[in-house]
């Protein structure tokens, strides 16, 4: 849907050269960042090829670099908090966009925003001071015949994965659930209508405006779970920092971005350095495949609705 | 990795404009060189977190003065401090663990390290219903590291501990997860007192931890250690006492049990001092010495033997030779353990190595 383009005006000729440059700039700035990362790892993508992607040795002593439990406890704590997030995100959403009354809207939404607005190293240092102490409290307290169950294994340290998803979640939780609300907003009144005029309950009502909203609503909670990927300080504060690739929630793990944020300002030999430098192109790499495969998830499912709305048009046309 | 460093100084410089907020254009952070000429220098340098108080005191203070000249620091730790030294995006580095042959061959040039203070690291612990005051030996801890001795009552800590009953807690590690000068402290001594552990662990500023949790900075690993009962972990000892987390006394290479005090890090670098080699490049963990604290290390400013900027190197050593005589006061002030004399005698030779013309 390009705009018409009017000949001979120059304000108009620099509006639309203008506005292309900064899109160009931007996905020059997403491709120059992939080629210096790769770049920039050369050394130990020589040295160790899939292998990097592979092994668990990571250390920096013995020149053994392998980003699989990185890797693991990234995807791993990042599900979790999606898990944990999205049902209470999306409550939050219907909430204020379907049944909360006018003027706790403001309010609510108000402080759901409020919860993005906080700097991560606060989250991380309510993390150790409050959430911590409270995590282990709660697995001292596990009962005797869950402790066999792969999940709830491990001595009760507080810092582990469940400290990190549970944290991941609460920082997740205002962006699906803003983007959810707007979604929902933007359903048509007549929808809502339609159904209520057919007997409709609010809760079918309801459904049916979460129905209309899916793609929308799988956007922000893709959303969600790109920003749990990539969250850094919160995370290595609460998560324990141990490379290890366990399923127990009790047990201390690792992510790449922490592994980065902790390793990179003291890292001193070129191999070394190369080798967090991948890690960062992994974690890359990773966010990328995990956009694509949503948008391509997102992108047929559009044209799923559009291809039946044609159907019933051409339907209706041949009655 | 030259263009990590540049965009790491041109962040820098941004936000130095950006600080000092005056009317002065960009351009004359960079030409201090051109304005020492007229005796104003702007000297810049980056490296080691664990000396930052101090040195942040030291260039404030030698600022004072001599108003004309003014050192920026960047703590940006001891790995970036040496990256940016040999890329020369900094005038002189800092660190905590002594450059390795192999980083003194990648720069252009002579780098000289010259020991400014003494750190020492503490193991610290968290045993509830215990009053008394651990003992501990560099194997055993290193055997508490490593993950084969697991709980506090172990036979070979009760020896340690004659008279007091240590409960039947279980250990838990916890260590730095960030790349740490005090790390390097730590695991340095471990590998000195434990073979097994120098060849399961070994000895950087990040390290294969095979047990435990790891924490971030000093305060991340006091802050696990606190809230978990049986906890050993080990921070910076100036830390450890200005919290007031307890900390064991480590038994030494004379056999003595000795807790870390300004005193006692002084009295391992004497120790040490006897056999301190010319480059100053030396670990001074373990060192002899009845007096001695065995988890002790001196820091390092690194400077280039032949610097391309004369007029900042008269500064640099000027102000070495004040931070070695006057300067040490303050460091005792703040907690820092002071360089013993004979250190500084070789030391005040060794500056004159520096080519100022």
């Amino acid at each position: 849907m390009a705009l018409p383009f009017v000949k001979g005006r120059s304000d108009e000729l620099i509006f639309r050269g203008g506005t292309g440059v900064f899109a160009v700039v931007l996905i020059a700035l997403v491709a120059a960042i992939g080629v210096e990362l790769y770049r920039q790892s050369l050394l130990s993508i020589r040295e160790f090829g899939w292998q990097f992607w592979l092994t668990d040795t990571w250390d920096p002593v013995a020149g053994q670099f392998g980003a699989r439990p990185f890797i693991w406890g990234t995807l791993y704590s990042s599900i979790l908090a999606l898990i944990i997030a999205t049902p209470i995100a999306l409550g939050i959403a219907i909430y204020i966009s379907e049944l909360a009354p006018v003027r706790l809207r403001r309010p609510l939404v108000f402080l759901t925003e409020l919860l993005a607005a906080i700097p991560s190293i606060v989250y991380g240092l309510w993390g150790i001071f409050v959430l911590v102490p409270i995590v282990r409290q709660f697995e001292i307290a596990t009962p005797e015949w869950l402790k066999g169950v792969p999940l709830f294994t491990g001595p009760p340290l507080g810092v582990g994965m469940l400290a990190a998803a549970l944290i991941l979640s609460i920082m997740v939780i205002p962006f699906t659930s803003s983007v959810a609300r707007e979604v929902l907003k933007a359903v048509p009144q007549a929808q809502r209508e339609g159904a209520y005029a057919l007997g409709a309950t609010p809760w079918e009502a309801i459904r049916m405006a979460l129905f209309y909203a899916r793609t929308g609503i799988i956007g922000a909670v893709m959303l969600g779970f790109g920003r749990a990927l990539g969250e850094t300080m919160a995370v290595t504060m609460v998560i324990g920092n141990n490379p290890q690739i366990t399923w127990s929630l009790y047990a201390p793990q690792y992510t790449m971005s922490a592994v980065l944020a902790n390793e990179f300002a003291e890292a001193a030999g070129d191999l070394y350095l190369h080798a967090l430098v991948e890690m960062g192109l992994v974690l890359f790499v990773i966010t990328l495949i995990i956009n694509v495969i949503s948008r391509s998830f997102i992108w047929s499912m559009a044209r799923q609705k559009q291809s039946r709305l044609v159907k019933t048009a051409a339907i209706k046309a041949a009655a | 990795m030259r263009q990590l460093g540049l965009g790491v100084a041109l962040l820098a410089a941004v936000t130095a404009a950006a600080c000092s907020g005056s009317s002065q254009p960009p351009a004359s952070q960079s030409s201090g060189a051109a304005g020492s000429a007229r005796g104003a220098a702007q000297i810049t340098g980056a490296g080691a977190t664990f000396p930052n108080p101090l040195y942040s005191k030291w260039f404030s203070d030698y600022n004072k003065l001599h108003p004309n000249v003014e050192i920026n620091y960047q703590s940006q730790g001891s790995g970036a401090g040496i990256r940016q030294l040999i890329s020369r995006t900094v005038f002189f580095g800092a660190t905590d663990g002594p450059m390795t042959d192999e980083q003194l061959k990648a720069a252009s040039d002579r780098i000289l390290h010259f020991p400014t203070v003494l750190g020492a690291v503490v193991p610290v612990y968290n045993l509830p219903n215990f009053s008394g005051e651990m003992k501990v030996s560099g194997p055993v801890l290193a055997e508490i590291i490593l993950g084969n001795i697991k709980k506090w009552n172990d036979p070979a800590l009760a020896k340690l501990n004659p008279g007091v009953t240590l409960p039947a807690t279980d250990i838990t590690v916890v260590h730095r997860s960030d790349g740490s000068g005090t790390t390097f402290i730590w695991v340095d001594y471990l590998s000195k007192v434990s073979p097994a552990f120098k060849s399961k662990v070994g000895v950087d500023t990040s390290v294969s931890w095979p047990v435990g949790v790891g924490g971030k900075g000093n305060e991340g690993v006091a802050g696990l250690v606190r809230q978990t009962p049986g906890a050993l972990g080990y921070v910076e000892s100036i830390y450890a006492q200005q919290n007031k987390i307890a900390y064991a006394a480590v038994e030494n290479s004379a056999g003595a049990f000795v807790k870390a005090s300004v005193d006692s890090v002084t009295a391992a670098a004497a120790g040490a001092a006897a056999q301190l080699p010319d480059d100053f490049r030396v670990s001074i963990t373990n060192a002899p010495g009845a007096d001695a604290y065995p988890i002790a290390s001196f820091t390092w400013i690194l400077l280039y033997e032949n610097p391309e900027n004369k007029a900042h190197a008269t500064v640099m050593v000027d102000f070495l030779k004040w931070a070695l005589t006057d300067g040490q006061a303050s460091a005792r002030e703040l907690g820092y353990a002071a360089l013993p004399r004979a250190v500084v005698d070789k030391e005040m030779i060794a500056l004159q190595k520096i080519r100022l013309q």
